[in-house]
């Protein structure tokens, strides 16, 4: 079969072997339930903390501080609906390019009272922390969550800082950290927020699984009620192949860090070079951004078209974020950062992974100037 | 839950199981603790040398978990060659110190030593006059 | 034969090997996003989540478009009763349950509770069963929900869902069903059933965990308030990146549920009934739930005058359950034989064995004898079983305050 060339991981990553080989066993033989007191049951349960202890491990946080859950969206909607049940209403602050699994639950808040504060993002891409400090000070909300990493621009987010803002006003900080992990480097402690969430099919390990990392001392109200599992935060039998599947990831991902990261950069940077030669808008390129995305745009080029000839060409990158990809409306990151819609229409987003090589990046490239080509010359035609 | 190797012994191999004939009369004294519903009943028997004042067998029958049939089953091998006087000062402290109780189960070495209580009541009743 | 014995399948079920194959090339070279929709990964991600969607459809008479995919039973229950509860608060207040459903549905209930609903618990009749009569005379004009479990996760009985659903339909009442443990071993026709909203597992019928969907009814059409929110997924009602390999393992699951589930109910009540006269033949074994109106996988005993702990510690080579699985490591004595009327040492003392698609008339007969010889012996050791044997009746004893 032929396999295009894969370069989409932000939206979600290979399995990788090793972490496959460690899960199949619970797929097969070990299949016990965790909550079950026999010896299938001991196996499953052990399974399940040792991977907490390796996401706890990875992330500078304790494991009992490790909530698993079905997903990152999951864990987003754990801490921004759990986290407000247990508080009056009061002011919720998100950063004004939050994913859908971050907005829809805090503009849901508003039912109960809440109001909805957004942070705006620079010009150039990232959170406007200045701007932010000031309308924390200003409306004193009760809590805030803001995005580590951009999954479109991948621009990074002084989430410490704000953090500090957080805590100097009494609020609660969450960070997604959907995207930045792996790719930057990410500890719970030092970030010094109150939450973070994590998800396993961005760094290799299987879908299904994600986690919320949480302060013991944050009140946060169960999405999920019945059984009691992950200390009453979130009920259901544990998905435990994933979870052992996650927990391998992480620790794989702290081990190969350095590695990966240097492999990811070398090849954007090859890539941006000639992409910037063909004329190329990349966003958020004046600003820290993950090592491994580019988020670009060519002028009267429509980026559906693009992607879609690059598909047949043979290689897998994205418009937009792959959960609003049906979605035609322009990046919200980009109109966020007062991008025009025309321009952020011919938005494509290309994300690496450790495995590509640069003989992949080459021959993208190649692809991508005959396709522009063609394209230029049907617009010329046209014209 | 994990159980230590002095409770798994008692379990897997209960010393003194039994009770004594109804024949043994007066010389016996039975001390029944605890309640179906609450998931423990322990029946603990002692026989008495008269001339001695020492005791010199027992037995038990235990309705529990394992803590509870381990708790009851050392006693047995505790209280022989005591008098009734030394059976008495057994505490559960000692019990549970012995059988390295998790403190969940701390509830069977207070029931044991009760046990021992009662049989010692039941004996001295009967020998009263 | 490996020991333990694993006769605990409602607890979950290993999955089936042919259904590990299907998954593995989902988490190798197709491993795309299905919501990605501008590459072949993410397509080929989608086609597999449509036929998975339309595999778990078949086994139950739906339509594939009446199919939700959730994380697994404990988020169905979750999403259908507080998503229909929430969504049709104006026309009432009151939800009816029964005493002896899942935690994730009692809990639900609780949570419900406190926003401000009215809940009421049905007692079950001894036998496990609701009593049609007390159903009907509990319903109320602001009665918008009632959720009552196919079969019981504990003692395996089935509840009249057919005869409940043409109550709740006349009366325009949502009626939300939990069928982890019914998918795969009583016949679900949701063509014939007035049933509106019902939950299913993977795990519970030899597909993987992480993975349920919720039947959401179009024709009536029934409408929820989503509880996860986010880009959108399934239509809305539940946001969040669906787990391809995961799906496809939970449609292959129901596909061979589908083909094999005649054959496989004879084989295995055979089982259940070689296993039943085996332990039976004991005095004073009790069991649990009507034996008509169960499922074959089931069977659970109450050995009395032996103490339930103690009991799980002797067979140690049997895997089962000493109540549900998700509560058992409280020492809680099981709140659905509570229901029933059993007195709590009874509760205690009952071994729930769940017979499943990989056990043999070997693992059952090693089973028989285990228990036998271990009952045996734990009543040579009590009290209770002494006094029995004297023919004093426990009931009369006045036991020790403790």
């Amino acid at each position: 079969m032929f396999a295009p060339c894969y370069l989409d991981f932000n939206a979600t990553t290979p399995l990788d072997a090793r972490v496959l080989e460690v899960m199949l066993p619970y797929l097969q033989n070990r299949h016990g339930n965790p909550s079950s007191r026999h010896e299938y049951g001991r196996q499953a349960r052990n399974a399940v903390e040792l991977a907490r202890q390796q996401l706890a491990q990875a992330l500078g946080a304790q494991p009992g501080e490790v909530v698993f859950t079905s997903g990152g969206s999951e864990a987003n909607n754990l801490f921004v609906k759990g986290a407000a049940a247990s508080l009056r209403p009061g002011v919720i602050a998100i950063g004004a390019s939050e994913h859908p699994c971050v907005r829809q639950p805090a503009l849901q808040l508003r039912q109960q009272g809440w109001q909805v504060l957004e942070l705006p993002l620079h010009e150039l891409g990232d959170l406007d922390v200045l701007q932010a400090q000031a309308l924390i000070g200003q409306h004193r909300p009760a809590l805030i969550s803001v995005m580590s990493a951009n999954n479109e621009t991948g621009a990074l987010n002084d989430v410490q800082t704000l953090a500090q803002a957080a805590r100097a006003q009494g609020a609660f900080m969450h960070t997604d950290a959907v995207q930045a992990l792996g790719k930057v480097p990410l500890n719970f402690r030092s970030l010094g927020v109150h939450a973070m969430t994590v998800s396993s099919h961005k760094i290799g390990g299987p879908q299904g699984v994600g986690a919320l990392i949480l302060d013991k001392r944050l009140d946060v109200q169960p999405l999920i009620a019945g059984g009691g599992q992950e200390r009453g935060l979130r009920s259901g039998t544990e998905n435990v192949a994933a979870i052992v599947g996650f927990g391998k990831a992480c620790e794989l991902m702290a081990e190969e860090f350095e590695q990966r990261v240097g492999s990811m950069s070398g090849l954007r940077a090859v890539m941006e070079d000639s992409l910037s030669a063909l004329g190329a808008e990349i966003f958020a390129r004046g600003v820290p951004r993950l090592p491994n995305t580019s988020f670009f745009a060519f002028k009267n080029i429509d980026g559906e078209t693009l992607v879609g000839k690059l598909d047949r060409a043979g290689f897998a990158v994205a418009s937009g974020a792959a959960c609003s990809s049906a979605n035609p409306e322009p990046s919200r990151s980009l109109l966020a950062m007062g991008v025009e819609p025309a321009v952020a229409r011919g938005a494509v987003r290309v994300s690496l992974g450790a495995g590509n090589s640069l003989a992949q990046i080459e021959s993208f490239l190649l692809a991508l100037k005959e396709t522009l080509a063609d394209l230029k010359g049907l617009t010329a035609v046209a014209i | 839950m994990a159980y230590s190797d002095k409770v798994l012994d008692h379990y897997e191999n209960p010393r003194n199981v039994g009770s004594f004939g109804k024949d043994d009369g007066s010389t016996v004294g039975t001390g029944m603790v605890g309640a179906p519903a609450c998931g423990d009943v322990m029946k603990l028997q002692i026989k008495v040398n008269a001339q001695t004042g020492l005791i010199e067998d027992a037995k038990f029958k235990t309705y529990g978990c394992g803590s509870a049939i381990a708790s009851s089953s050392l006693v047995t091998e505790w209280v022989k060659g005591k008098t009734l006087d030394e059976a008495l000062n057994i505490k559960n402290t000692q019990i549970a110190e012995e059988l390295a109780l998790p403190p969940v189960k701390i509830h069977c070495s207070i029931l044991a030593e009760d046990a021992i209580k009662a049989a010692v009541d039941d004996y001295r009743k009967k020998n009263a006059s | 034969m490996k020991l333990p014995i694993y006769l605990d399948y409602s607890a979950t079920t290993p999955v089936d090997p042919r259904v590990a194959e299907k998954m593995i090339p989902y988490l190798t070279e197709h491993f795309g996003n299905p919501a990605s929709r501008s590459h072949a990964y993410g397509w080929e991600a989608e086609d597999a989540v449509e036929r998975a969607r339309e595999q778990v459809a078949a086994l139950i008479n739906a339509d594939a478009k009446e199919i939700v995919w959730t994380s697994g039973a404990t988020e169905s229950n979750n999403l259908a009763i507080k998503g229909a509860a929430n969504f049709y608060s104006g026309k009432g207040k009151h939800l009816i349950t029964l005493k002896t459903e899942h935690k994730a549905v009692l809990d639900t209930m609780r949570e419900l509770e406190r926003q401000g609903f009215e809940v009421t618990y049905l007692d079950v009749r001894e036998d496990g069963l609701l009593d049609m009569e007390v159903f009907k005379q509990t319903l109320r004009p602001d009665t918008i929900l009632v959720s009552v479990m196919f079969v019981n996760n504990e003692i395996g009985v089935i509840q009249p869902i057919a005869e409940i659903g043409e109550i709740c339909r006349e009366r325009g009442i949502i009626f939300h069903v939990d069928s982890a443990q019914a998918a795969g071993k009583v016949e679900i026709d949701l063509q014939k059933l007035k049933v509106d909203l019902m939950s299913f597992s993977a795990h519970k019928i030899y597909g993987p965990k992480g993975i349920g969907a919720l039947y959401v009814r179009r024709k009536p059409r029934v409408r929820l308030e989503a509880q996860m929110h986010g880009g959108g997924h399934e239509r809305g009602m539940r946001s969040g990146t669906l787990p391809t390999h995961q799906i496809v393992g939970m449609g292959e699951a129901f596909r061979l549920a589908k083909e094999e589930m005649a054959s496989e109910n004879t084989r295995i009540r055979a089982l259940r009934d070689r296993l039943l006269a085996g332990l039976t033949t004991m005095e004073a074994v009790y069991i649990n739930g009507d034996m008509e109106h169960r499922v074959p996988h089931n069977l659970n005993l109450s050995f009395a005058y032996v103490e339930g702990e103690s009991m799980i510690m002797a067979i140690k080579d049997i895997a089962v359950s000493s109540g549900s699985a998700c509560t058992s490591a409280s020492l809680e004595p099981s709140y659905v034989l509570r229901a029933l009327g059993r007195p709590d040492e009874l509760a205690h003392s009952s071994i729930r064995f769940t017979i499943g698609r990989f056990t043999t008339e070997e693992e059952v007969d090693y089973t028989i004898k285990l228990i036998c010889s271990k009952v045996g012996k734990l009543r040579e050791l009590s009290p209770l079983w002494e006094m029995f044997q004297e023919g004093i009746d426990l009931n009369t004893v006045q036991w020790a305050a403790h």
